[in-house]
């Protein structure tokens, strides 16, 4: 392995741009946001970049490297191959601010769209609720989320139907299903996720699930579920009268 | 003239982490209009980092536990230099400040009998710290983000870097900032600010700390005539990775210590037990058997060595290495891998409870830490001196000048105990929020400042206009420097000599600050970022300097080798510094007030 590598880093702004690029050295246990800081202190000190925790943390650091929606603090560069150039090009789902800084305003705009957490009152005289571990483990993984965007990134009908403002995207489903599945929450979002949230342009593709860096089974866990309750409420008559006379839950909320 | 935009709200809050969201919240929520200032995207300042836990005396786990026990565990822990008042405040209220997140939404872990579960961390006599696996702080930063964003009356300005604070006579009256994404600046007028800005870790080369770190807040405030005060006290967490390289600094949670992980030297030997302070010797355990049942949850049992306070286990760490008995990149191993020995799912409740370890060491590393050990050794990590405040407003020495969470001085004294700093941001963060919006409506409108804007952003966009000029220097390469040399001169082990060389020293990178140069345009230019960010890292280094060289003795986070013992003289006071008339930094010496009976005797009844 040679001691130097070549990036090929997407440099430009709304209106245009093209890769160049950087050669640096490179040591034991690097990451591409290493090489692109280096590359900043060496050559390119206007190289844009985010990044916060460089440790998997914030989400930040949100990019396409070699062609793959990842974090470019947890890609090692011994799981590239360094005899090409590695590209370094930012979310593509996003408008481009500058270089690898991309506009991703339109997902705080999404969660606007959801109804907020709303507690059923609580369990004790004190102020506190009892929920079990086991009540609460589905939700914790859907609560993992650092709001990378990568998700968001990689579905198509964001990234090549661009329905930014029609659909919330994949991100916002898991906000969704951490709310929905709540034992303490009240909200019903059924509707939302169906109108504003634009769930039915999702057709499970999967694409989602296989780039999350928190391995949040999107599809399955949090999608999939809300599509049934939007299937049962919207297109089975029956089932939208059991739950008039029910109430929205039929699981019974901690103990 | 440079054009500016203009805003004008009855609150300002400088910063997004947990103490700047909190405060906001609790700012409209008393009616004010709140403008919400942050360096970073939303969701993504340094809280989110925080991996433990939050301390609150909530007794769910050990009903021994009570504030009071939590008041005198802080100023043990803090070596009585904290802000008593605060200590109190903070004991006090914390168990509110972890249900109402809980009322928000957050999903902590639970007890068997559903109520919030609590963990073990260092200086923490009953197992306090509320905690989600080992991301509370992602939890507590999305709860209270997932809360805010629904409030009308907060403007959230994203990716906006506050470079001065205004003032109408003594009082503060609004801000000047740019954006990151275009570079233009902003003027906004407000009655009150919050300073919620966080650390200054950025000063050091080997650090936890992200980008944002470089003590914009306590630099702000000290020269708008802030008093700082405790600067000395930089708290190097025993516990960062050291290999490889790329990753050096990088927080290793205290957590793992808490869940039974153990330090060892490179012959295997737990060094942690050859030295345990005397006023910690009681509530400590002296074998390796009592060590485990503590951590096991049996409560006859006393606390192993490795979770005394963080200033103790790095300079133990430092021995060994020093001594020769570090392991191969200079750290020492920290293992929880063992806990397979005494559990049967030993592996999978590692990954349950560490999860974050987990896939830190596993991707970064190459390391499985249910197999190995891990090698760790100190890291710059927290700045428990700040901006004074008064302990129940929070208002510093400036009018209508605020501080909470990490920049705010007083809670910890000379050294933090680990899961205080969670609790601090939402205890301080709402009284600030709150006593700044009461403060806000009490004072007549602010007029829009009129010159000072002009001045400040002529100075901000220098660095351009030196484009060309020879010997101008990359701000990169001026931040290195000054990181190094306050790494080796001014890190965990002082000396005057190395000291009096540091401040020559930052003389010189202040000259070469003057002279950087950036190349690029005013859009998202992070070396033009950097360059305004120098200003700030070169004062708060100045502060940290002066004051250690100031404390002649060693307490808590700070610890002079010229000096290596604790001396009563300085139990009595806190160390401050002001910016003097000529701009030169002075150092004054302010006493402690008397602990009120009531907590005296706390402290007594407790030791
Ligand atoms: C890896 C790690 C783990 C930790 N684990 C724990 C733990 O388990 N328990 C615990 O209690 N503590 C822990 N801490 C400490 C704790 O996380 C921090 O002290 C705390 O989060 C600081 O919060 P804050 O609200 O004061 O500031 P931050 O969360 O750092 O927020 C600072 C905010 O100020 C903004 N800002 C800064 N300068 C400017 C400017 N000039 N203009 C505009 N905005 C600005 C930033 O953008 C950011 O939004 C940990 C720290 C680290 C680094
Ligand atoms: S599964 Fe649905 S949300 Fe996920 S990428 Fe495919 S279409 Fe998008
Ligand atoms: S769900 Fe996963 S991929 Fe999507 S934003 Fe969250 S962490 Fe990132
Ligand atoms: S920098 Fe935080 S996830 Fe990469």
């Amino acid at each position: 392995m040679s001691d130097r590598a070549t990036f090929r880093v997407w440099r430009g702004d709304s209106s245009g741009g093209q890769f160049r690029d950087y050669a640096t050295k490179i040591s034991e246990g690097m990451v591409v946001l290493d090489a692109i800081h280096q590359i900043q202190s060496e050559s390119a000190s206007d190289l844009a970049v985010r990044w916060n925790c460089k440790a998997g943390k914030c989400g930040s650091c949100s990019a396409e490297i070699n062609g793959m929606p990842k974090l470019m603090c947890m890609t090692r560069l011994n799981s590239l191959d360094l005899s090409q150039p590695v590209t370094v090009e930012p979310m593509r789902a996003f408008p481009l601010l500058r270089d690898l800084v991309t506009n991703v305003s339109s997902n705080f705009r999404a969660k606007l769209k959801l109804k907020k957490f709303t507690p059923r009152a609580a369990d004790s005289p004190d102020g506190t609720w009892r929920m079990q571990q086991t009540d609460v483990d589905r939700i914790q993984e859907f609560r993992k989320c650092i709001e990378c965007f990568l998700c968001q990134d990689v579905c198509h009908v964001l990234r090549d139907h661009h329905k930014h403002e029609e659909f919330v995207g994949p991100r916002f489903f898991v906000y969704a299903a951490a709310l929905e599945m709540h034992p303490l929450d009240t909200e019903d979002r059924t509707a939302q996720l169906k109108e504003a949230g634009g769930i039915g342009y999702c057709n499970i593709t999967k694409c989602c699930t296989t780039v999350c860096p928190e391995n949040i089974t999107i599809t399955d866990n949090a999608i999939i579920p809300l599509k049934e309750r939007v299937v049962d409420r919207f297109y089975d008559p029956l089932h939208a009268l059991v739950r008039l006379v029910r109430g929205k839950r039929n699981d019974p909320a901690g103990t | 003239m440079e054009s500016f935009k203009q805003f004008d709200h009855d609150v300002l809050v400088i910063g997004a982490g947990g103490a700047g969201l909190r405060a906001a919240i609790g700012a409209a929520e008393a009616g004010a209009s709140v403008g919400l200032i942050c360096k970073s995207l939303l969701g993504k300042a340094h809280t989110v980092m925080a991996e433990g836990g939050m301390a609150a005396a909530m007794g769910n786990v050990d009903d021994r536990d009570n504030w009071q026990v939590h008041f005198a565990d802080t100023m043990r822990g803090g070596q009585y230099l904290n802000n008593w008042r605060m200590a109190e405040l903070h004991a006090k209220e914390a168990p509110d400040r972890v249900r109402e997140l809980e009322a928000w939404g957050a999903v902590f872990d639970r007890t068997e009998d559903g109520r919030i579960l609590q963990r073990n961390f260092g200086g923490h006599r009953y197992p306090r710290l509320a905690h989600v696996g080992d991301r509370t702080g992602l939890e507590m930063i999305r709860t209270l983000q997932d809360h805010l964003v629904y409030i009308q009356n907060i403007q959230v300005y994203m990716e906006s870097t506050v470079i001065r604070l205004l003032k109408a006579g003594d009082r503060v009256n609004g801000v000047v900032a740019y954006d990151r994404e275009r570079g233009e600046f902003s003027v906004f007028t407000a009655n009150a600010v919050v300073l919620a800005t966080g650390g200054i870790g950025r000063a050091f080369s080997i650090t936890s700390n992200s980008w944002e770190y470089t003590g914009d807040g306590h630099s702000l405030a000290y020269n708008a005539g802030a008093a700082l005060q405790d600067m000395e006290f930089v708290q190097f967490h025993p516990t960062g990775m050291v290999w490889p390289p790329s990753v050096k600094g990088v927080l290793v949670t205290e957590g793992v210590r808490g869940e039974g992980g153990v330090l060892r030297n490179k012959d295997g030997r737990r060094f942690m037990f050859d030295d345990i302070p005397e006023n910690y010797r009681a509530q400590t355990a002296d074998n390796e058997e009592e060590g485990w049942r503590y951590v096991q949850g049996d409560k006859n049992a006393r606390r192993p060595p490795e979770l005394l306070t963080r200033d103790h286990v790095a300079r133990c760490i430092m021995r060994e290495v020093r001594e020769g008995r570090g392991s191969p990149h200079g750290g020492v191993f920290l293992d929880i891998s063992w806990i397979k020995t005494r559990l049967k799912d030993g592996e999978a409740h590692i990954k349950k409870k560490l999860p974050s370890m987990y896939h830190q060491f596993k991707q970064l590393a190459d390391i499985d830490i249910t197999k190995e050990p891990m090698e760790i050794g100190p890291t710059t990590h927290y700045v428990m001196g700040g901006i004074r405040v008064d302990g129940d407003t929070q208002m510093s020495t400036v009018p209508g000048l605020f501080a909470a969470g990490e920049c705010a001085a007083g809670l910890h004294g000379a050294n933090r105990l680990g899961g205080n700093s969670l609790s601090d941001l939402v205890v301080f963060g709402k009284r600030a929020g709150e006593a700044a919006a009461a403060y806000a409506t009490k004072q007549s409108r602010a007029s829009a400042p009129q010159d000072a804007p002009a001045q400040v952003m002529s100075e901000a966009l220098s660095p351009f206009a030196r484009g060309k000029e020879a010997g101008a220097e990359s701000s990169f390469q001026v931040q290195q420097d000054l990181q190094t040399m306050m790494q080796s001169l001014v890190g965990i082990v002082r000396r005057e000599d190395e000291m009096k060389k540091a401040l020559d020293g930052l003389e010189e990178l202040k000259r070469r600050a003057a002279k950087v140069a950036v190349p690029g345009g005013r859009e998202f230019n992070p070396g033009w970022h950097t360059a305004l960010d120098l200003g700030n890292l070169l004062a708060v280094s100045e502060a940290v300097t002066r004051s250690a060289l100031e404390r002649k003795e060693s307490r808590g986070g700070h610890f002079r080798d010229d000096y290596p013992e604790k001396d009563p003289v300085f139990s009595k006071f806190n160390i401050l510094l002001r910016r003097g008339d000529n701009g030169e930094m002075v150092v004054s010496r302010e006493n402690i007030p008397e602990m009120r009976g009531d907590l005296k005797q706390i402290v007594e009844e407790q030791k």
